[in-house]
């Protein structure tokens, strides 16, 4: 990193057939990745999945086993983390206990002696609005005005890269909302290129324009946000990133448009377009917000996919919407996400009920569900149990 | 008073909220320890400073009084030695820092990864104490003697001139008490870099300091507190030492330290008052440098 300047513009991020094996596992099977410049580029997986060692690669903080890694067309694979254009913002905030707010923001620019780093430094302040604390010592801080410190401590080096390791894990949920915001506009601001690593599915859909899911060291599918939530592409992305309702069968019917799954006896169509296999044993899914629930049997549509009968096990009132749970028998339980255009649920527990979605709305995975189960056993017995509560005080309130 | 020093280094305790008997009763042996062990003996030493000598009376005999030239006199006599002591005592406490920081930084940092390693270190570092550090003392006079192996086989090969003496020279003396005292300056060295955490070093490489600035910037403001602690564990106690510079053992009579002189005139010459007047000249310095040594280092605000 040459010093005394800084870096005009984001760059792009190049990962070419990456590995990286640690002794007794892999934590990066095989990756590559293009990051253009100036996008806000999310690695969403669970923990373990090798987002954050990816993420330390670029740092610089590891070295891959096999790979190399571009910074706009720079080689930087066997550069030091301190020679890289890569700035990180770390989960745990790494903080300098013993130096005060403004020095820590100060820190990367007196390394590489730009002229005039307090002045820069109290800008970077300015922007995420602590230059009233600037002469406190970081343990001095809240959680959340940590974190923006941490936030303008990088971005003060205006790095051709910004890497975010899961910087929001630590907040409660309403000041991650609201940091979430402050880190989008201070991208577009900026115009540099974050690459951000998070589990929370949400977080990434919402900041970022383009999210990589990753699991088992691979990335399993990437693409915007909008594209990924609605046509993923394997049973991990539609579960991970948002919910589903799986269904697997043989394909039974197959015209240039569409293609007809036999689902323990209930056909389920879908666009041939959104479906990746089109013969054989496939699985194909639906979004619960787009099941529509139906206490009576609906009249047959060609536009839609009916299944039923099906019985209500659960519902839960979350205020905009009321999440069902509906067994269904051969198919499994079905989630169903519904608006709440009336007043409470339209339907209660044990009810007989019909669920039917628009065909264009589903879409075909590329592999099948594995066995993990998709819901939490305790849902079950929360049912049993509030049923028995129910029946309890139906009981008393008769006597 | 080495306890003074060390507790602003550690965060006060929280004040209890209500004053319990039973803490009293609890603390009482402790007083009671201190008042008979520290504070009588530190008056007693403190009134026989100032006595003089028994008109007419045997050598050995004196009276209590305010003779406050005991000090001037001591001074007058005895400053070479002062300042010998301090000086040797702040040579060995650089130079077992030198020696220990990167010992403890590999014992607490680098070794992170082999517990095993780590522990066999550390036991190693402690393996001395097993052994009276007399006998280790005058091991050494034994292996740097003149007809030793190492000082014939030096001149043999005429690595030293004939005539050379190790034992007997301040460089000996210092290289004594540096020995004696690296376990002081490496366990306290340890504890803090061994709750060293990591990650600030590698923030601090990735804001772009290179490996020296990261070590420099970081890791020694972050290990102060040990720092702090070693080098008091080490100084304090050298400054006062008599074994290493004793002619018994490492030193010569160019060698003498307070320590040696306060011996001579307690036990030899049996000038109490003097040799009590010195170990309060000795006991105030270390208490003033200590002072403002602690003071300077700020470690107060690490923890």
């Amino acid at each position: 990193m040459a010093t005394g300047a800084f870096a005009s513009a984001g760059a792009d991020l190049e990962l070419v057939g990456i590995q990286k094996r640690f002794p007794g596992f892999t934590a990066i099977e095989h990756l590559d990745l293009k990051i253009p410049a100036g996008s806000f580029f999310a690695l969403l997986g669970p923990s373990g999945c090798g987002k954050t060692t990816t993420l330390r690669l670029v740092a610089g903080l590891e070295e891959p086993t096999a790979g190399r890694i571009l910074i706009g067309g720079t080689d930087v694979t066997h550069q030091k983390t301190f020679q890289r254009p890569v700035n990180t913002v770390f989960q745990s905030y790494a903080l300098f206990p013993h130096m005060t707010v403004l020095e820590n923001v100060a820190f990367g620019l007196r390394r590489r002696r730009i002229d005039d780093p307090v002045a820069k430094a109290h800008e970077a302040l300015r922007l995420v609005e602590l230059d009233h604390l600037a002469s406190r010592k970081p343990q001095q801080l809240s959680g959340g005005q940590q974190q923006r410190v941490a936030l303008a401590r990088a971005i003060v080096n205006r790095p051709a890269l910004l890497l975010l390791d899961e910087p929001l894990g630590a907040l409660d949920l309403k000041l991650r909302r609201q940091m979430q915001l402050e880190l989008k506009t201070i991208q577009e601001e900026v115009g540099l290129t974050f690459l951000h690593v998070t589990h929370d599915q949400e977080e990434a859909m919402t900041m970022a324009d383009t999210v990589a899911v990753m699991n088992k060291g691979r990335i399993e599918q990437m693409g915007a946000p909008e594209e990924l939530y609605e046509l993923p592409r394997t049973a991990f992305v539609a579960n991970f990133l948002g919910q589903s309702n799986l269904f697997t069968g043989p394909v039974v019917g197959s015209t240039s448009e569409a293609i007809s799954v036999d689902v323990a006896g209930q056909r389920v169509v879908v666009p041939a377009a959104r479906a990746h296999r089109h013969a054989g044993e496939v699985t194909v899914g639906v979004r619960p917000e787009k099941l529509s629930l139906h206490v009576e049997a609906p009249a047959d549509d060609v536009n839609r996919n009916i299944v039923g009968p099906g019985r209500v096990v659960d519902v839960s009132f979350s205020g905009v919407s009321t999440q069902y749970l509906v067994e269904v028998p051969g198919l499994g339980t079905l989630v169903v996400f519904a608006q709440n255009m009336a007043f409470g649920p339209v339907a209660g527990e044990g009810d007989e009920v019909w669920m039917s979605w628009n065909i264009e709305h589903g879409f075909g995975l590329d592999d099948d569900p594995s066995d993990e189960p998709r819901f939490e056993a305790d849902t079950s017995t929360r049912s049993i149990a509030t049923q028995k509560r129910d029946s309890l005080l139906s009981e008393l309130g008769g006597a | 008073m080495a306890f003074a020093a060390f507790a602003t280094t550690t965060a006060p305790e929280p004040a209890a909220r209500r004053r319990s008997p039973i803490a009293l009763l609890l603390l009482l042996p402790g007083i009671l320890y201190l008042v008979l062990f520290f504070l009588a003996p530190l008056v007693s030493l403190l009134l026989t400073s100032f006595q003089k000598p028994t008109e007419f009376g045997d050598i050995g005999q004196f009276d209590y009084a305010f003779r406050w030239e005991n000090y001037v006199d001591v001074v007058q006599a005895y400053w070479p030695h002062i300042v010998r002591s301090f000086g040797y005592a702040l040579i060995a406490t650089v130079l077992a820092l030198l020696f220990s920081y990167p010992l403890a930084y590999f014992i607490g940092v680098k070794a992170r990864k082999w517990p095993l390693l780590q522990s066999l270190m550390l036991v190693l570092v402690i393996a001395p104490f097993f052994i009276s550090f007399l006998l280790r003392t005058l091991a050494w006079k034994q292996i740097l003697s003149d007809e030793s192996f190492i000082m014939t086989s030096l001149k043999a090969l005429s690595l030293m001139p004939t005539d050379a003496h190790f034992t007997g020279t301040p460089i000996a003396v210092i290289f004594g008490i540096t020995y004696n005292f690296i376990p002081f300056m490496t366990l306290p060295l340890y504890t803090t870099l061994e709750r060293l955490d990591l990650r600030y070093l590698e923030a601090g490489s990735d804001l772009y300091a290179h490996p020296f600035e990261v070590f420099r910037k970081i890791t020694i403001p972050l290990s102060m507190p040990g720092i702090v602690a070693g080098t008091l564990l080490t100084f304090i106690p050298a400054a006062g030492d008599y074994i290493n510079a004793s002619r018994d053992f490492l030193g010569g009579p160019d060698t003498q330290m307070m320590g040696n002189v306060i011996e001579a005139n307690f036990l030899v010459l049996q000038n109490f008052p003097a040799a009590a007047a010195l170990s309060i000249i000795l006991m105030s310095v270390i208490l003033i440098v200590v002072g403002i040594y602690v003071k300077r280092a700020g470690t107060e605000e690490l923890l």
